[in-house]
């Protein structure tokens, strides 16, 4: 076996494992952080086909973003396991019908005979100078410049949609104005007050 | 004995002779690395403590210079606890994951035009990608310490270094487009040319962001809430004790070493000299000292962790609420709105040449 193929096997394994236990380790968090090792994994596989775009892109995005918030919401949540597998019998039919549906299309899909080298034949290898981050960029904003700015505009309008609906001002919760702290002054805060001393009596 | 080991070297099958120079190469960045972060702690405490007019550190070996050595020796001896219902396996690859990111983004950076370990196209995607995971180990040691102090650090950490990790980002889109490609050596040799064309100036917007913001993202003074000792003891690392508690000091002083040079190569022209290069005389030694090499980026480096330790004996630690409002509401819309200058003033109008 070749070393290469024995670094994909590695990966692929290794990635089979992670997302197995992603579903059926019973802590939200080790689920998380085992997803985790999964899109690690998945990074490695795109490696291994020269895509060293996507690849340290789904570290940066899902590892570094996605995931810390994800793991920030789960570990606040307390969850009862019990409750959550309750229904797991009386579940199980309909989400294993689900499940072999959807194994018998891809084994449909896959086994139709559509794949395979003697079909599509293997893509010739990159340059050694090429780079896949320059190649991305062209094509996005060139050819698909308004498909691009298109999705820009969606994301957009989500980031503002999800602002809009979780901006509530509860009127008494109390706010701070950072502008009006800064600008203040001593006369705002301190009140010399002039008196006679004390006599004794 | 060096036809010996001639002999030998060359008697290894090539691949074995490929890992071995990788791992000489490896090992040749880690051990200076350990040694700085290890003077790091000891400049920290003699400075700091200059600064608040007193002498500092000088009782073991010659006026102080052994007190790391001391402090490694007593950290390694002393016992590791792991409280009770904490989730040991967690508990103890935290401080591994907090510490291996920050040597893991060595092997991009470039020392000299000719020094590195690699030298890829995607190196500062690489760092991008890099600097976002140290936040983990602090994570995963706050929730799984089992303790509502290390708890309440780690969410604190998360949501600011999720923060800063935007602008962090957006400063260097800033970088990119100025030098037109995100291979770091490319990236200096882009600044060629003596002081004025370094970014230093015309990303000194992006230059302050990118420095505060790695100072947030390294959890150090002013942006300390992490830690925060007057508020919830130590956060996160609260319970980790020997080894365990040094792997947390170690990840911090190694990232903060790592963001100097970060600032160093993308701001302030890494290993090359400010003076152009016509300037430099043709003389044997002080040529060599006045051109460019790996002493002027260590020269940079070494300034830019004297800020990080005068900014910690200055400032006094931010409220949480500012933090956020500083991150989020200053920060990004200032990178913005430079990402939007270059862009337009390379496009639109003749200035463009400034940004170049």
């Amino acid at each position: 076996m070749e070393f290469k193929q024995f670094i994909f096997y590695f990966f692929a394994a290794v990635l089979v494992f992670a997302a197995t236990m992603v579903i059926t380790v019973k802590n939200p968090v080790k689920a998380a952080l085992f997803l985790v090792l999964a899109f690690f994994n998945a990074a490695g596989l795109w490696l291994l086909l020269q895509a060293e775009f996507l690849a340290i892109v789904l570290v940066l995005v899902y590892v570094g973003a996605v995931m810390v918030l994800f793991l920030f919401v789960v570990m606040m949540l307390d969850i009862n396991i019990a409750r959550l597998r309750e229904g797991f019998t009386r579940y199980l039919p309909l989400g294993g019908a689900v499940a072999v549906l959807l194994a018998a299309e891809m084994a449909l899909v896959l086994g139709s005979g559509r794949f395979g080298l003697e079909r599509v034949p293997e893509p010739a290898g990159l340059a050694a100078d090429a780079s896949n981050t320059r190649a991305l960029g062209r094509l996005l904003y060139t050819t698909y410049a308004y498909p691009f700015e298109l999705a820009a505009l969606v994301l957009l309008v989500a980031i503002i949609a999800a602002i809009v609906l979780t901006l509530r001002r509860r009127k008494d919760t109390k706010y701070q104005d950072p502008g009006r702290q800064v600008r203040v002054e001593r006369s705002e805060r301190v009140r010399l007050v002039k008196m006679p001393a004390e006599k004794k009596s | 004995m060096t036809e010996f080991l001639l002999g030998t070297w060359n008697g290894l099958p090539a691949w074995s002779q490929g890992a071995l120079l990788d791992l000489a190469k490896i090992l040749a960045i880690v051990l200076p690395l350990i040694l700085a972060v290890a003077y790091l702690t000891f400049a920290e405490r003699k400075i700091i403590g200059y600064i608040q007019v007193r002498i500092g550190p000088n009782r073991v070996g010659p006026r102080g210079w052994l007190q790391p050595l001391a402090d490694a020796l007593k950290l390694i001896l002393k016992e590791i606890i792991v409280p009770a219902n904490a989730n040991k396996f967690l508990f103890v690859i935290a401080p591994l994951l907090a510490f291996a990111p920050a040597l893991v983004a060595w092997a991009v950076i470039p020392f000299t035009d000719t020094m590195w370990v690699t030298n890829i196209d995607a190196g500062l995607l690489f760092i991008l990608a890099l600097s976002s995971l140290g936040v983990y180990g602090v994570i995963v040691a706050g929730w799984a310490s089992n303790s509502k102090y290390a708890f309440l650090g780690a969410m604190r950490s998360a949501a600011q270094i999720v923060a800063y990790e935007i602008a962090m980002g957006f400063a260097l889109v800033g970088v990119l487009m100025a030098a037109g490609s995100l291979n770091l050596r490319e990236i200096v040799l882009h600044q060629q040319g003596g002081l004025h064309q370094w970014y230093l100036l015309p990303l000194l917007p992006l230059f302050l962001v990118y420095f505060i913001a790695g100072v947030a993202e390294t959890n150090r003074a002013p942006f300390d809430v992490a830690e925060g000792e007057s508020e919830i003891v130590a956060g996160f690392h609260v319970e980790y004790s020997g080894m365990t508690f040094a792997l947390f000091f170690l990840a911090e002083y190694a990232n903060m070493i790592l963001i100097s040079v970060l600032t160093a190569v993308m701001f302030l022209g890494g290993w090359l000299s400010p003076l152009p290069p016509q300037w430099v005389p043709e003389v044997p030694l002080l040529g060599a000292l006045l051109g460019g090499g790996v002493h002027w980026l260590l020269l940079k480096v070494s300034l830019l962790l004297f800020c990080f330790l005068w900014f910690r004996a200055t400032f006094p630690r931010y409220r949480y609420d500012q933090i956020m409002r500083l991150g989020w509401k200053v920060f990004i819309p200032v990178t913005l709105v430079w990402i939007g200058v270059i862009g337009g003033a390379t496009f639109l109008t003749p200035w463009g040449g400034v940004f170049h």
